[in-house]
């Protein structure tokens, strides 16, 4: 869908755009002069759900807007993808930006907002100036700007680079940010649908979300909703990574199997066996291969399973992954990227690195593990934001399911996994002292 | 009203209440770090979580805002796992070394980990170090004890108004400290030891000086400037070793200036005066009281005797208190003499005939919060009230809109929407425009005793001042230091009350000093036809009793004021401390008692009475100076010297409601000649210098506000004065002359240089205000 067509080089300009039909549902409701209701109504109807992790049924987040408030109101994308898994945002900027130029359009006519804000992720630069281009072509083209299309519908769009921070990811540090302030998120309530950027009311959306919207737009919230299956609509991008032959993007009907999706992916690398995936980026807990070869990729198969699809990032890891190794990697990750702010994470991500890094290193202790999930339940829900929590999963989940492996760990100061089967496995450093 | 039940009680708060002002209204506490009251909410700490009634998981009591019904569990098994798991996080990287912490018995962190912290810790990883930062001479650092609850920050962010500090660094790297290579140079900066809940930031001055148990904790009224902070002086053997804010709503919030906290190192000061001593052929020698009281009232009976009670001039200053300025006069005048004045840095007395009452704030200082509409006339607002200044910089957040007439425009860190940068000469007139202005914007007449002495017309910054004032609903026309120290004082006084008549507001005095309201209740003023401050020097008396001044820093004139004093024939000198100066021209000098020695009373401006008693005894000899007084007046056998303690001395002072006696408003005045000058001397009395006590104050003569002076002049009229920026030049005024380095700033009114008083550096100086010529060297 989003993706569909855009082979060769030329993808992301706007005659390209306009040759697959794009800017068509934004040039009908301007002519047409839709009301507001009737596009948040389809909106519902599609059962969009927010592709940035959360799910958040995205009608109703655009309800939520007080669109006769007087003033000012914003629109936020969220192009700040910085989970370690994800990576289909910067292809939909990269081959499709207009799509997202569009989605914004619409929503900012839906919503009344006059201003919008696309804040692109700090380390991907020339993804940030195609943006940057994109919106010049769609300013020419009177497709967003003052009076768009002749009519006295106006929006303002501009590109906001970020500065590499993940926590920047979160609404409201991402809000922040633009503001110019250190981008560490706001308590809630207020949210930002009452006191957003600058004070006003502001509604932040996933790329992949805005720029689902003009296809839905054109195809009807029915039919969305008919590409998936019901209560997850529409179509999705997949980042598919680890050990498979074909890693990339792959963008397919909400409720596909995982296997076919794996198909896709050229199937397991060197024919080894799968062991575990994490379903939805880093912060979702682990599902082990049994039960996951057994889902459909959707919310709520995922979330039967224990899991979250998030932001669709799948990563697979075969036989020849250390868990203690992947895990150490990505506790340091929430270490590393914890915004410092309030207690629980700022202390907690730090103490979770360093028990798993010493269980790594051979210095467990037999009662690290109960260690480790007192630990992650006293963070979990005790933080301003969700950064507390995609902290914990991982480790509760690895805990839970590859328990043995961290005793193993703990008890014969070395990995289960032999370090040759781990470098062919995956061909990169394996700690000297396993 | 929201009903609300907290652990069982039930009570009702105001719509908008957090679940943390409730349970204060309840009684209920909730342990906290990053929650103050007067701060804006961080909800990080997480300290406060508690339980709530259908809330999946514990809410930071901080910031829930209460809804109507809602039940709450501050100390439910959900409660107090979650308030123990985030003391544990707390505690993993604090540095268990509470008996070598300075704040080791006075610290929220110790005294909650004993409710809530674990008996040993289940963290055995390396523990965080954070290295120290230099925040100046006040606020010493210890970082690695820093739970990062950005207290400081929010505080100097949002009441000291300038973004000081702030939180660098992600995560478990973060570190409060202040920009690259910066200091916390805030004239409220040592708030932040207070505010911080752990070691972090500590006194510098006080620190590892005293335990908190080993000191008594007294009360005591700030000394310095008109706000009248209420203070806790912590005493160990009657010795001053610290100060604190006592909490007072009213006046100073939880808040004190660092002047107020930190000048109590004066106290201790090496120049303290500890014995009574007479100047006998040209050398100093300590004397007992005995010797000493009969020779001040032998020489001041002889005096008058000899040359008429007239002979005598009677100088105190206006942080005297009530029962000294009180006695003073009355001793002065029983000695047949009119002479007497608390005003030392005034130089305009043309309104005493005229006023009214006592010139007063006009106001509560609590009410500055719901002005909408300010002027300010002559001010350093920052520097010369750096409380009050912190209620308008939070009073402009809410719409406050300020504006200003003076010669300088310094940053005061809150918005300032309208300014006219005026020579000190040229105030009247426009102060005269806004006037004119005012008139035409309301319709109304003009006062008849102004309306031949205003402009013709008014000027655009006039016209916008005016407007602005005009539209207020609460308008407040405030009159400051430099304003009140001026030469045509009385008819800016007159013009600001005809401002405030006009757009229905108040017309109000900041005062210079702790008792510049309780002078006037005091009488400390001359008799009709005796001489006020600046007529007894300039009409040199026989003798002089000076009273806690010194003569080349605390009076409008050092050079006259030195003549005047070095060709007296007995100059007695009431002081707390052993000034040079003082030592040139005094005869006797008796040791009397500063604020902590002594029991006393000092008048703010909004004309509250504070009295307080001595928190330490008086060091060496040193005695009350109101029992001095009482003793000379008994030695000179004059009528109602035989009050028994400093209470009955403020009764009879301050006899009958004090709020009657305060009024603003003055008569007729009589015209000004003006004589045109080419250059003219703008002059600021900084903060850290302003009296006695605070300029003996080490930590703060360290701080940047204690710099050396410099003289400052836009580059406009550096231009014209042929000087370049960063020269040094000779100024000379009438009396004297000093050399000074020049620097540029825009922020003088053109034609003006500003050079500070109250300095060695300038003493050399004559009057505050007039011609000033610079020459380069």
């Amino acid at each position: 869908m989003i993706l569909a067509g855009c082979d060769g080089d030329r993808s992301w300009r706007l005659q390209d755009y306009l040759a697959r039909g794009g800017y068509a549902a934004l040039k009908k409701i301007v002519a047409e002069k839709i009301p507001q209701e009737t596009i948040i109504a389809e909106l519902k109807t599609s059962v969009l759900r927010g592709r940035g992790g959360a799910g958040f049924p995205t009608g109703l987040k655009w309800s939520f807007m007080p669109r006769s408030f007087p003033g000012d109101k914003y629109l936020a994308c969220n192009s700040d993808e910085g989970e370690p898994g994800t990576f289909k945002d910067r292809d939909i900027l990269r081959y499709n930006p207009h799509s997202v130029i569009e989605g914004m359009a619409i929503a900012a006519y839906a919503m009344g907002a006059a201003r919008g804000y696309n804040y692109i992720h700090g380390e991907i630069f020339e993804i940030y100036q195609r943006f940057e281009e994109a919106l010049e072509e769609a300013r020419a083209a009177q497709l967003i700007g003052q009076n768009i299309l002749g009519s006295d519908f106006s929006f303002e769009l501009f590109a906001h680079h970020g500065y590499g921070a993940y926590i920047c990811g979160e609404e409201t540090a991402l809000l922040e940010s633009i503001e110019g302030k250190k981008g560490q998120p706001r308590f809630k309530p207020p949210f930002p649908a009452s006191y957003g950027l600058y004070g006003k009311p502001t509604t932040i959306n996933n790329t992949e979300t805005f720029a689902s919207v003009p296809f839905i737009m054109n195809m009807g919230g029915e039919g969305f909703l008919n590409l998936g299956k019901p209560n997850n609509g529409g179509m999705k991008l997949f980042s598919v990574s680890g050990h498979v032959n074909r890693p990339g993007n792959y963008e397919v009907p909400m409720g596909t199997p995982f296997a076919e999706l794996l198909e896709m992916a050229g199937g397991m690398r060197g024919g080894r066996k799968l062991k575990a995936v994490i379903p939805g980026g880093s912060s979702a807990p682990v599902v082990p291969a049994g039960i996951m070869m057994d889902c459909t990729m959707d919310y709520d198969s995922i979330s039967k399973a224990g899991s979250m699809l998030g932001s669709g990032a799948v990563i697979v890891m075969d036989e020849t992954t250390c868990m203690v190794k992947a895990l150490e990697r990505l506790s340091y990750f929430y270490f590393e990227e914890s915004c410092g702010q309030c207690t629980p994470c700022r202390e907690g991500t730090g103490w979770l690195y360093r028990v798993v890094h010493r269980i790594e290193h051979g210095l467990g202790r037999p009662d690290d593990l109960d260690l480790l999930n007192s630990v992650t339940a006293n963070i979990m829900g005790r933080t301003i934001c969700a950064l507390g929590d995609a902290a914990s999963m991982p480790v509760q989940s690895f805990v839970k399911h590859f328990g043995d492996e961290f005793m193993y760990h703990i008890e014969n100061k070395k990995c289960l996994v032999p370090p040759e089967v781990q470098y062919a496995g995956s061909q990169i450093y394996v700690s000297p002292s396993c | 009203m929201l009903e609300i039940e907290i652990d069982g009680k039930q009570l009702a708060v105001e719509d908008g209440s957090t679940v943390m002002d409730a349970a204060t209204q309840a009684g209920v506490y909730i342990p906290h770090f990053c929650y103050h009251k007067k701060l804006s909410i961080a909800a990080s700490c997480r300290m406060c979580l508690v339980q709530v009634e259908k809330a999946p998981k514990p809410l930071p009591a901080c910031a829930t805002p209460v809804t109507a019904g809602m039940k709450v569990w501050t100390r439910s098994e959900a409660a107090i796992k979650a308030q123990k798991g985030v003391m544990e996080f707390l505690l993993i990287n604090h540095p268990l070394d509470c008996p070598i912490c300075d704040q080791g018995g006075e610290c929220q962190l110790q005294d909650i980990a004993v409710g809530y912290g674990g008996v040993t810790s289940r963290y055995q990883e390396e523990k965080r170090v954070v290295f120290n930062k230099n925040l100046g001479p006040l606020v010493s650092t210890d970082m690695t004890r820093c739970i990062n609850c950005t207290r400081c920050v929010r505080f100097t962010t949002e009441i000291a108004g300038e973004m000081e500090l702030g939180q660098a660094f992600r995560g478990e790297h973060a570190e409060i400290m202040p920009f690259i290579e910066k200091t916390v140079d805030s004239e409220l900066s040592g708030n932040i030891i207070d505010l911080c809940p752990v070691g972090a930031l500590t006194s510098k001055p006080f620190r590892f000086s005293a335990r908190t148990w080993e000191m008594s904790r007294r009360r005591a009224v700030s000394p310095h400037d008109s706000l009248g902070a209420n203070l806790i002086v912590q005493t160990k053997h009657d010795v001053v070793m610290r100060v604190l804010p006592y909490e007072n709503e009213e006046l100073n919030e939880c808040w004190l200036s660092d002047k107020d906290r930190f000048s109590y190192e004066g106290l201790n000061s090496d120049e303290r005066l500890t014995t009574p001593q007479i100047k006998q052929g040209g050398e100093w020698k300590a004397v007992d009281w005995q010797t000493a009281l009969e020779f001040v009232a032998n020489g001041l009976a002889g005096v008058a005797r000899d040359h008429g009670g007239e002979a005598i001039g009677a100088l105190a200053s206006p942080h005297a208190t009530v029962e000294e300025l009180f006695l003073l006069q009355k001793l002065t005048r029983g000695l047949g003499s009119g002479n007497v004045d608390f005003r030392l840095r005034q130089s305009d007395f043309r309104a005493d005939a005229a006023r009214a009452g006592a010139p007063w704030l006009g106001m509560k200082v609590a009410e500055v919060g719901e002005l909408n509409r300010l002027l300010v006339i002559g001010s350093f607002l920052r520097k010369d009230n750096p409380l009050l200044a912190q209620r308008v910089r939070q009073a402009a957040r809410r719409g406050l809109h300020v504006s200003v007439v003076g010669p300088t425009a310094d940053d005061w860190l809150l918005p300032v929407r309208q300014r006219a940068l005026v020579a000190p000469s040229a105030m009247v007139d426009s102060l005269g425009q806004i006037v004119v202005a005012l008139a035409a914007e309301k319709g109304a007449e003009v006062d008849a005793l102004l309306r031949d002495r205003l402009p013709a017309q008014a000027g655009d910054e006039a016209r916008a001042i005016a407007a602005s004032l005009a539209s207020g609903r609460k308008v407040a026309v405030w009159l400051s230091n430099l304003a009140v120290q001026d030469r045509r004082a009385a008819e800016l006084q007159q013009l600001a009350n005809e401002i405030a008549r006009l757009c229905g507001g108040r017309a109000g005095v900041i005062g210079e000093a702790a008792n510049s309201v309780g002078g006037y209740l005091a009488a400390a003023l001359p008799s009709a036809g005796g001489l006020d401050a600046r007529g007894m020097l300039e009409q040199a008396r026989k003798a002089y009793v000076v009273l806690g001044a010194e003569p080349d820093l605390d009076f409008a004139n050092p050079a006259l004021t030195r003549a005047a004093l070095g060709t007296a024939q007995l100059v007695v000198a009431l002081s707390a401390f052993d000034a040079e100066s003082l030592r040139e021209v005094a005869d006797v000098m008796l040791p009397v008692a500063p604020f902590a020695e002594t029991s006393g009373t000092f008048v703010n401006c909004e004309g509250r009475a504070q009295s307080f008693v001595a928190v330490a005894r008086p060091q060496g000899d040193t005695r009350p100076a109101w029992k001095v007084l009482r003793v000379l007046g008994n030695l000179l056998a004059l009528p109602g010297f035989d009050y028994q303690d400093s209470e009955a001395v403020r009764d009879e002072a301050l006899a009958g409601d004090i709020a009657t006696r305060l009024d603003n408003r003055v008569g007729e005045i009589a015209p000004f000649a003006v004589v045109p000058a080419t250059c003219e001397r703008v002059t600021d009395v900084p903060i850290h210098f302003a009296d006695p006590l605070v300029r003996r104050a080490p930590a703060l003569a360290r701080s940047r506000d204690a710099a050396a002076p410099v003289a400052r002049a836009s580059a406009a009229t550096l231009a014209a004065l042929g000087v370049e920026a960063g020269a040094r030049v000779r100024l000379a005024q009438e009396g004297g002359r000093v050399d000074l380095a020049i620097v540029a700033d825009d922020g003088v009114a053109a034609g003006c240089v500003r050079v500070p008083a109250a300095h060695p550096a300038t003493a050399g100086l004559g009057a505050m205000s007039g011609a000033i010529s610079v020459e380069r060297i």
